[in-house]
C-alpha cells in the first residue's frame, strides 16, 4: 500500500500506538478509479444499445461476484476477524475495507442497473409474466439488503477507517464498528442466499 | 481520549436517515413492481414525504449539536454525495432509457434524490461522530 495515495488530506498519519511504523490507511483506492469508471461507461453502453450480451455479462458477472464476496466475507471472512484481537483487525480492515469501499458500490450498480434493463427487454416486469413474483421477492431482499448495507455497513466501514488513521485510534471505537460491520455483513451474507434461489428461479422459467 | 465508542449526546441521525432510506427503498420497491405500466402513486408520495420528513429532522437535529465535526463531516459527505449521485443517475438514466415519463419519472427522480442524500448524510454523520475532537485525525 505504499505506493498508494490518499484522496483524503491526512491520511498519510501512521497509527501511533504501535511501536512498528504501519503504512497509512487508504480510505478510497484511486488506483481502482479509472476500472471503476471503465465499468460504468461499458453499464451505460450497454443499457443504451439493449445489448442482450452485454447486458447478460454485467448482470452475471456483477451478481455472482456480489453474492460470493457477501457469502464470503458474512460467513468466512466475518466470523473469522471478529476473533481477531483488536491490532490484528486493525491490520487486516487497513488492507481490506478500502477495496470494499471501491468493489461493493460497483458490483451493485453493474447488477441492478443490467438486470432491471434485461427484466424489461425479457418482459419479466409485465405481470402477465411468470417471473414477475418473483422478481418483486428479488426487490425486496434487495431493497432490505441494501438499506443495511447502506444505512449501517458502509458507514461503519468508513468509520474505522478514520478511526485508524487517527494518532491514537480508539480500540472501543473500532471494536465497536468492526462489531457492526460482521453482524451486518453476515445478514446481508444470509439473504444472498435468498438471491441465488430467486434468480436460478428465474433463469430456469 | 476517551475509551468510550460514542458520544452518549448523540442525536439519532443514523435511526432517522435509515428510516428515511427505508421509506424509499420500499417506495421504489412498489413503483419498480408496476413499470412498466403506470403504479397507483398515492403510497409511494406519502412514503417519500415521510421520507423528506425524517431526514429533516435529523438534520435539524445535528444541526443543533454542538462541537461536532464539521469538517470531517463535510470532508466525507461531499465525496459520498458525489459517489451516490451518480449510482442514483444510473438508476434514473435506466428509467428515462425505457421511456418512464410524467408523474412516475418525477416521483422516481425525487426518491433518488433522497437516496443520494440519504446514503452520504448516513457515512458522513457516522465518521463524524467518532471525531471525539473538531477535525480530529484529517
Amino acid at each position: 500500500m505504499a505506493d498508494q495515495v490518499g484522496i483524503l488530506p491526512g491520511v498519510g498519519i501512521t497509527v501511533g500506538t504501535e511501536a512498528r511504523a504501519r503504512p497509512a490507511v487508504q480510505i478510497v483506492p484511486i488506483k481502482g478509479l479509472p476500472i471503476v469508471a471503465v465499468i460504468v461507461v461499458g453499464l451505460i453502453v450497454a443499457i443504451s444499445t439493449d445489448s442482450r450480451w452485454a447486458l447478460s455479462f454485467y448482470h452475471v458477472a456483477g451478481g455472482g461476484l456480489w453474492t460470493g464476496i457477501d457469502l464470503f466475507v458474512g460467513l468466512v471472512i466475518g466470523p473469522i476477524l471478529g476473533r481477531l484481537s483488536i491490532p490484528a483487525r486493525a491490520e487486516f480492515s487497513a488492507r481490506f475495507m478500502p477495496m470494499m469501499v471501491l468493489i461493493m458500490p460497483t458490483l451493485v450498480v453493474m447488477t441492478l442497473a443490467s438486470g432491471f434493463q434485461l427484466g424489461v427487454d425479457l418482459g419479466n416486469f409485465t405481470s402477465s409474466s411468470p417471473n414477475h413474483a418473483w422478481l418483486v421477492g428479488s426487490f425486496i431482499v434487495v431493497g432490505i439488503m441494501a438499506t443495511i448495507a447502506l444505512a449501517l455497513l458502509e458507514p461503519a466501514n468508513i468509520a474505522v477507517l478514520f478511526e485508524m488513521n487517527k494518532q491514537h485510534p480508539n480500540g472501543a471505537v473500532i471494536a465497536t464498528l468492526m462489531r457492526r460491520f460482521v453482524y451486518t455483513a453476515a445478514i446481508t451474507g444470509i439473504m444472498q442466499i435468498a438471491t441465488l434461489v430467486i434468480m436460478t428461479r428465474v433463469a430456469s422459467q | 481520549m476517551s475509551a468510550q465508542a460514542e458520544s452518549p449526546t448523540t442525536p439519532p441521525v443514523t435511526q432517522l436517515a435509515g428510516a428515511s432510506l427505508a421509506l424509499v427503498v420500499i417506495g421504489g420497491i412498489i413503483m419498480a413492481s408496476s413499470f412498466p405500466g403506470r403504479p397507483v402513486l398515492a403510497v409511494p408520495i406519502a412514503m417519500l414525504v415521510l421520507s423528506v420528513i425524517l431526514l429533516a429532522s435529523g438534520v435539524v437535529l445535528l444541526v443543533r449539536q454542538r462541537g461536532f465535526a464539521w469538517h470531517a463531516f463535510f470532508l466525507v459527505g461531499k465525496w459520498a454525495l458525489l459517489a451516490y449521485a451518480i449510482s442514483a443517475g444510473m438508476i434514473e438514466f435506466s428509467f428515462l432509457h425505457n421511456h418512464a415519463d410524467g408523474a412516475p419519472l418525477l416521483v422516481v427522480t425525487l426518491m433518488l434524490v433522497m437516496f443520494a442524500v440519504d446514503v452520504p448524510l448516513l457515512i458522513s454523520f457516522t465518521v463524524a461522530r467518532y471525531q471525539t475532537e473538531p477535525d480530529a485525525a484529517l
